[in-house]
């Protein structure tokens, strides 16, 4: 059995205090009853009941959502169809095109990206709003869905696939039969993905959000330019509470199905 | 095989027999490799036939070609006189069991073997009746709700054949399927693949590198090398009339000894093999010319070995015991002639190891008869 | 048929989102300022036909490049916006490297939550965890209070809107993606390999740098180019924690679309911005596919 070595837990302690303090710290003062954020002035939730009643926070939040949902339902679409063409595809014309405009977005500068898209919207005379976001969080990260579910597909029993077409399935009728249950775990992380990275945007959703729809982020950021303030302090607390629930949630639910696999497979050795 | 006095199966030898699959001449490339080289071959309904082979002689590619996961590149193939080119995989009347199973995880052993019969869009009930049918016969009822990886390796080899069975292809294909088995599963299996096949009267093809597992099952061999078929013919016939060097070696061990013939005397032939040895009086059907090279294969147990020079032995030499491989039942006893040249002869332990009659450095005969092998053309 | 459709829609949809943007941002790189909307010259006019086309790529030039070499502001913008790049990634390698190393060495029940705890910030908002840090770094903020607290310190340290808040944020908000590629790096490697390494005659400092070191390479270079890369590029940290003096080239082409509505400049800034990542994501991709090959 391996032990902690003193130098390891150090390093550990310190590297964990360093990535969670500061967040801590803007949970804590969240709840600080001063509008001084640096000063604890005893516990209060008051800010929570400012922010509910902050309606263009709301609003914002509500197009962050809808654009978040939208764009990451269409992204894991697209972006699971792309999985498939790059792993299964075989060899089609443009296909090293293709592959590139997979993978270029995810290391393009979200500057550039925010910036192509809007003289491109400008250019064809689209009106900014949800639209152009969605339109803009989908491609981007559509590459990102493309890239998690192949890495998936690429571990996949071919097999599987061929026996579907033995069987008597049609090409389409042995995805959705059989690959597409199959890897669906990779297609839940990549439309998680998707969905996180639509919440997050800032640059993009900047560049290409119109007077009509405003995005939380876009709203957090110019509130905070002017400095640390206590609502966005509550605000950051709910949604770093809602996603700390959500992964943890989702590690113990596949940390147990991994247990269950094992079991059974410890059983199947038995009989 | 009947018992009861009907004729022996054997379609290959009536000319009036139509084959249900038919390779011809055909081709397949992938880039510059060639993988299968200009191939004819004939398969019958209700043969039990296997392709055999090293790994990447190019079996596994002729299987694939015949469930249309691979298109020749020239010829064609036709499955009762149809031929394949145009048609995809999912419309032929060709079942493969994959060497991985490839069950599908997310599904029962149930829905697995219903898999492809619901793709025909068969009534429920007809579904339910074949799916239990299936699950009797590979004896399989109880584990029905089970997923794939509830069950053992040899219940999944089990519910892939029945998956593969259900929609009764005419032509069933195994992609070594027994392999992921260990030895002892092995062998039951085997019967219990030819009880199936006879019981169901599907044609099988199976692909295999173990030479044991096709002499059992099958009821003919094609032995292959890269891209081309070396001889197709029964298991007895490959083992005891090999058609050349590579299925000689290919097939069990042999001695193989290299020689110049004479030319061939009312079908016996002598060969010349070494200096101061005397020629090889041995039987052949082949035309075999005056001077022309020649291999004289012979099986180690149809080499007699012995203290002196038995005295009606056409075929003798003098050597040393050199090394001695004890199998248990059989002992290998590997005979140093004074050429250099090794001889192997195998014996029969009739008696207890601790009075073995010959051990290292003795000086014996090795002896066999004039048909005891086979001279094949070099 | 259906075959096709798969095919086209993705692939559609990125001609059309993807490349057809960026080749209009190469276009308008090469037009002139002009004072209406949209603001550059010159505009495509189909109806003029053959012509028209021939005058339209007559008009193109590269005065906006040229522009950017003569002012200084652009070329400081991207010298410094390299320099941060590279100090960052440093620091996080200092930062991230004992980590890894100490989470591959844990007891392995424990690893699965340690590798939680690493990914959990990347689901957290990014614009939030930069934003955490302004009420840490400003002058009556916690550092700040703390230190003078303890006496460390006797005059507030001026952190906040300066290039030091920079690295901290980049530090903080990619360090793990530096970790991770460390990480499975040294969660591959064989225990053997030390134990072989003292038995002839390593001291264990020894059989770290002779072999641990080496054999994380390949993750510290991937890691590296991970932090690297959208570093260059970065616009919220700078625009948070940097403060004016701060001077970083995704600042400047945000500015300069935003704030002057010089478009054509903007553009040729996002060009040449692209042109020096091109080499350290070739460089990035040549590590990787040298890791997959050495992974068989």
């Amino acid at each position: 059995m391996r032990r902690f070595s003193w130098f390891n837990l150090t390093s550990l302690t310190l590297g964990f205090a360093f990535l969670y303090l500061p967040m801590l710290i803007l949970v804590i003062y969240s709840f600080n009853e001063s509008k001084l954020v640096t000063v604890w002035a005893g516990f209060s939730t008051k800010w929570y009941g400012e922010l509910m009643q902050n309606e263009a926070f709301l609003d914002a939040a509500w197009v962050t959502l809808q654009v978040g949902v939208i764009s990451s339902t269409i992204a894991t679409v697209l972006g699971t169809m792309a999985a498939h063409i790059m792993v299964r595809g075989g060899r089609f014309f443009g296909r090293t095109l293709f592959s590139g405009m997979i993978y270029a977005p995810l290391v393009m500068p979200e500057v550039i990206t925010g910036l192509s898209l809007l003289l491109l919207f400008i250019g064809i005379g689209l009106d900014r709003g949800v639209l152009t976001i969605v339109l803009a969080h989908t491609t981007f990260s559509m590459c990102y869905v493309s890239v998690v579910v192949s890495s998936r597909l690429v571990s996949f029993d071919k097999s599987l696939e061929e026996a579907a077409l033995d069987l008597g399935c049609t090409p389409f009728q042995a995805f959705r039969l059989v690959t597409l249950p199959i890897i669906m775990p990779a297609v839940i992380s990549g439309w998680l993905l998707a969905f996180t990275l639509s919440l997050d945007d800032l640059v993009i959703a900047s560049f290409t959000a119109g007077p009509s729809a405003t995005t939380l982020p876009i709203k957090i950021f110019s509130s905070v330019r002017l400095g640390v303030s206590p609502e966005i302090n509550a605000l950051s607390t709910i949604m770093i509470g809602i996603v700390t629930v959500g992964v943890i949630g989702f590690s113990v639910i596949s940390k147990r199905n991994i247990a269950r696999a094992e079991a059974d497979a410890r059983a199947a050795e038995r009989t | 095989m009947p018992a009861n006095g009907a004729p022996i199966f054997a379609p290959w030898d009536d000319p009036a027999a139509k084959p249900l699959i038919r390779f011809e001449n055909v081709t397949k490339r992938f880039g510059d490799f060639t993988a299968i080289d200009n191939l004819t071959l004939d398969i019958y309904e209700r043969e039990f036939f296997a392709l055999l082979g090293p790994s990447g002689c190019g079996k596994t590619t002729m299987m694939r070609m015949l469930a249309g996961f691979e298109t020749p590149t020239e010829g064609k193939i036709y499955v009762g006189g149809q031929d394949m080119g145009p048609i995809a995989p999912n419309q032929r009347p060709v079942n493969m069991m994959f060497q991985s199973y490839a069950l599908f995880p997310h599904l029962s052993v149930y829905e697995n073997i219903a898999f492809g019969l619901r793709r025909d869009g068969k009534p429920k009930d007809e579904i339910h009746h074949r799916v239990e049918e299936m699950l009797r016969m590979v004896r399989l009822q109880k584990f029905a709700k089970r997923k794939p990886h509830q069950i053992s390796g040899g219940q999944r080899q089990r519910v892939a054949l029945a998956r593969s069975l259900a929609k009764e292809p005419k032509l069933l294909l195994l992609d070594e399927p027994l392999g992921a088995l260990d030895a002892k599963l092995r062998e039951d299996t085997q019967f219990e693949l030819m009880d199936i096949q006879e019981n169901t009267g599907t044609t099988f093809v199976i692909v295999t590198h173990d030479q044991e597992e096709a002499m059992t099952v099958a009821s003919r061999i094609a032995v292959m090398d890269e891209g081309k078929v070396m001889q197709v013919s029964t298991p007895d016939r490959i083992y005891e009339f090999p058609d050349n060097a590579y299925v000689a070696d290919f097939i069990g061990d042999v001695n193989l000894i290299e020689g110049r013939s004479s030319a061939a005397i009312d079908e016996t032939v002598q060969i010349e093999w070494a200096e101061g040895q005397q020629a090889i009086t041995a039987q052949t059907s082949r035309a075999i010319t005056a001077g022309q090279k020649v291999f004289y294969a012979i099986r180690p147990e149809k080499v007699t070995i012995s203290p002196d020079r038995p005295a009606d032995a056409v075929n003798a030499a003098q050597g040393k015991i050199l090394d001695i491989a004890y199998l248990g039942n059989l002992s290998t006893y590997h005979v140093q002639l004074p050429t250099g040249q090794v001889i192997k002869s195998q014996m029969a332990n009739t008696r207890r190891i601790s009075r073995r009659p010959y051990t290292w450095e003795d000086e014996v005969w090795v002896s066999w008869t004039k048909t005891g092998g086979s001279v094949l053309e070099g | 048929m259906r075959r096709y459709l798969v095919i086209a829609l993705p692939y559609l949809w990125l001609l059309g989102l993807f490349l057809v943007p960026f080749l209009i941002v190469l276009k308008i790189s090469l037009s002139d300022l002009n004072l209406s909307i949209p603001p550059y010259l010159p505009q495509l006019d189909p109806s003029a036909g053959w012509a028209g086309l021939k005058d339209f790529f007559s008009q193109l030039d590269f005065e906006n490049f040229v522009f950017l070499t003569e002012d200084d502001l652009y070329w400081k913008a991207y010298l410094s916006s390299l320099k941060i790049a590279v100090v960052a990634t440093f620091f996080t390698l200092c930062v991230g490297y004992p980590m890894a190393y100490g989470m591959a060495r844990a007891p392995s029940e424990w690893r699965p939550t340690l590798m939680m705890l690493v990914i959990l910030p990347f689901w957290t908002s990014f614009l939030i965890r930069v934003y955490s840090w302004m009420g840490i770094l400003s002058n009556e903020g916690f550092l700040n209070q703390f230190l003078l607290w303890t006496g460390i310190i006797s005059e507030p340290l001026v952190i906040m809107n300066t290039t030091t808040a920079v690295y901290i944020g980049i530090v903080y908000t990619y360090l793990p993606f530096m970790i991770l590629p460390i990480y499975s790096a040294l969660e591959k490697m064989d225990d053997s390999l030390l134990e072989a390494a003292e038995d002839l005659g390593c001291s264990r400092l020894q059989a770290f740098w002779l072999v641990t070191f080496p054999l994380s390479k390949s993750g510290i270079i991937a890691g590296c180019f991970l932090v690297f890369i959208p570093s260059i590029g970065e616009f919220v940290i700078p625009s948070l924690l940097g403060g004016s003096d701060t001077l970083m080239i995704g600042k400047v082409l945000w500015e300069e679309f935003f704030n002057n509505r010089d478009w054509p400049v903007a553009s040729a800034v996002a060009v040449i911005l692209l042109a020096i990542l091109v080499i350290p994501i070739i460089l990035f991709q040549r590590n990787e596919q040298k890791q997959r090959e050495a992974d068989g």
